[in-house]
């Protein structure tokens, strides 16, 4: 853990996105307390103002605070990505180890499942399951989540099996641990550091899916605030009134951009490769 | 080499049976009944009974599927429930679009990505890398639909550019179909350029350490032919590989591009059936995609064989 936090701070890149990324957990975190306005109360007799000092960043077209719309954007953003990614981070290391560890008819049900899922661009999955559940912010983070059960069960299953026949795990076996204390005692403990780079990346990718479905007009509903339907319907009137458009847009770009920063920097970390460089 | 071929080949049959079992499936645990959205106000116990009659509802869920199988194996993807239209033909008609599209904006991240992938390589810790491999993280980090958006503000407000609305074939008028398709294309292929950077460098810094490339040096070959006779060259392999995904997931992308200028592409007719609920035309364009996306691994894959022939083997 020391030699991990010297090699971070060490890393200017991924020192930024540390930052970032802890910015925007502490915006969407106190989002009651910082934002100044309520985000759905609307101003009627003040539709598309641009930024002024009642209004940071200006009002949209019903006349709601952006700023405010924005701040409880992180929440609703960082909220789909962390059960999102718990969905697929659970589920994903359930399969994977069970895929990984017992091999054999296991393995091939499991694999062949995760390979059909696999045979979908991501972003079409989870259209294809927020069409059939129907378009909430709860359906989302399943729809979202769904997509991530194949990538960390491929990536549990490798790791598993390149540890498992490690000497410390056939000493456990030979000394007659239950499958189960295997398993949770020696297995999952070693595999737990790419499997931390892959949620920090994983974040940054359900971050953005939730971003897309809300802008395509099938993740978050109104009027609750999400940077993609922020976006979408800053559309129809950006020319005019260009703070509801650019707004939302930096902060998309600027919160995936720190958990891509800080995921890079930890995979490097984390990679033996590229330690002796 | 041949027996690894028809292997890969036919492994990719179970995988098209089950996308086939789990599109059906998903497509048919839609919550709440499908004939009354359809129908309306107008939707009487009669009505529905005849609709379902007439989709084959009433059939038992295991031979709905056989039925829809079957007429899949021979092309017939069925009928909108909307227009009544054949879906195949038009998803032909549409992937013509998305697949130019898809050709043009891979284009445009080869071109951007590859020197540039190059250059951070060899420049590796200097602040050349720094700079492109920040440059390239920003690639990966701005969505396609938020860069899209902003590019149509600048563009409208700074220099009073409109992207023209009409969509002209390529081969009706090849330069205003370009036109066309040049935004479009350069959003799609700038967040496929990040990634395929990254890999470009990470593969040329692999290879310039091994042994042949110390032995190209010390017999004095120059250094251009040492990075683009033997590095390149040999960095080449894993590239193609992230090249053939990353046209697999620009399948998926170009839904919400199509959809912000307004193209009448494969993306916005799945996107125009979901909103619709129109169930054979989303069941028939993601199988379709979904198709596209498998082939065109198992085609990556049989080159990277053919490339590398130390994977024939195993």
């Amino acid at each position: 853990m020391g030699e991990f936090l010297t090699r971070l701070r060490n890393d200017k890149i991924g020192l930024m996105g540390l930052i970032g990324v802890l910015l925007i957990c502490i915006i969407g975190l106190l989002a009651p307390f910082i934002a100044p306005h309520n985000p759905t109360e609307i101003f009627n007799e003040y539709r598309l103002v641009s930024p002024n000092s009642q209004f940071l960043l200006g009002t949209d077209d019903l006349g709601r605070d952006i700023l405010s719309r924005i701040i409880y954007g992180a929440q609703v953003s960082l909220m789909v990505g962390l059960i999102a990614v718990g969905i697929g981070a659970g589920f994903g290391l359930l399969f994977g180890l069970l895929a990984g560890y017992f091999q054999g008819v296991i393995d091939n049900i499991i694999m062949r499942v995760m390979d059909v899922l696999f045979a979908f661009p991501d972003l079409l999955l989870a259209l294809a399951i927020v069409a059939v559940l129907g378009p909430n912010l709860k359906n989302t983070m399943i729809a979202i989540g769904l997509v991530f059960i194949p990538v960390f069960t491929r990536l549990v299953r490798s790791s598993v099996i390149s540890v498992k026949e490690m000497e410390y795990v056939t000493n456990a076996k030979s000394i007659g641990a239950s499958h189960f204390r295997i398993i949770v005692r020696h297995l999952t403990p070693n595999i737990l550091a790419p499997f931390l780079v892959q949620i920090t990346l994983a974040l940054s990718s359900a971050i953005l899916a939730e971003a897309a479905l809300s802008f395509l007009g099938l993740g978050i509903q109104p009027p609750d605030p999400s940077w993609g339907s922020m976006l979408n319907t800053s559309r129809k009137f950006m020319e005019i009134a260009p703070w509801t458009a650019i707004f939302p847009a930096v902060f998309i770009i600027f919160t995936i951009f720190c958990f891509n920063l800080l995921g890079d920097s930890l995979r490097d970390i984390f990679d033996p490769r590229l330690k002796d460089q | 080499m041949y027996i690894f071929i028809i292997r890969r080949i036919l492994s990719i049959i179970p995988v098209l049976f089950g996308i086939t079992v789990f599109i059906f499936l998903i497509m048919h645990v839609i919550p709440g009944d499908i004939t009354s959205i359809l129908l309306g106000t107008e939707a009487t116990p009669e009505l529905k009974e005849q609709l379902k009659e007439k989709l084959g509802l009433n059939l038992p869920l295991y031979q709905q599927y056989w039925n829809w199988l079957l007429g899949v194996l021979v092309g017939d993807f069925g009928e909108s429930l909307r227009t009544g239209a054949p879906i195949l033909p038009e998803i032909l008609n549409r992937f013509t679009l998305t697949f130019e599209l898809t050709i043009f904006a891979s284009i445009i991240a080869w071109v951007i990505a590859i020197p540039l992938g190059i250059i951070a390589g060899i420049h590796r810790n200097t602040k050349t890398d720094i700079g492109l491999r920040i440059v390239s993280l920003m690639g990966v980090s701005v969505p396609n639909f938020a860069l899209a958006t902003l590019l149509i503000l600048v563009l409208s407000l700074q220099f009073n550019y409109f992207t023209p609305v009409d969509y002209v074939g390529f081969f009706e008028n090849p330069l205003k179909n370009m036109e066309r398709l040049f935004l479009p294309a350069l959003v799609l292929g700038t967040a496929m350029a990040g990634s395929i950077m990254r890999m470009t460098r990470s593969s040329i810094l692999e290879v310039l350490r091994q042994d042949f490339v110390r032995t190209a040096r010390a017999k004095g070959i120059k250094e251009r032919a040492v990075i683009f006779r033997h590095a390149f060259r040999n960095a080449m392999i894993p590239i193609l590989t992230v090249i053939g995904m990353q046209i697999g997931f620009l399948l998926g992308g170009t839904v919400i591009v199509e959809q912000i200028f307004s193209l009448p592409g494969l993306g916005q007719y799945v996107l125009t059936g979901i909103t619709q609920r129109d169930i054979p035309v989303v069941q028939g364009s993601i199988l379709f995609i979904a198709v596209m996306f498998v082939t065109i691994n198992l085609i990556v894959d049989l080159l990277y064989g053919y490339l590398n022939p130390r994977i024939s083997y195993k």
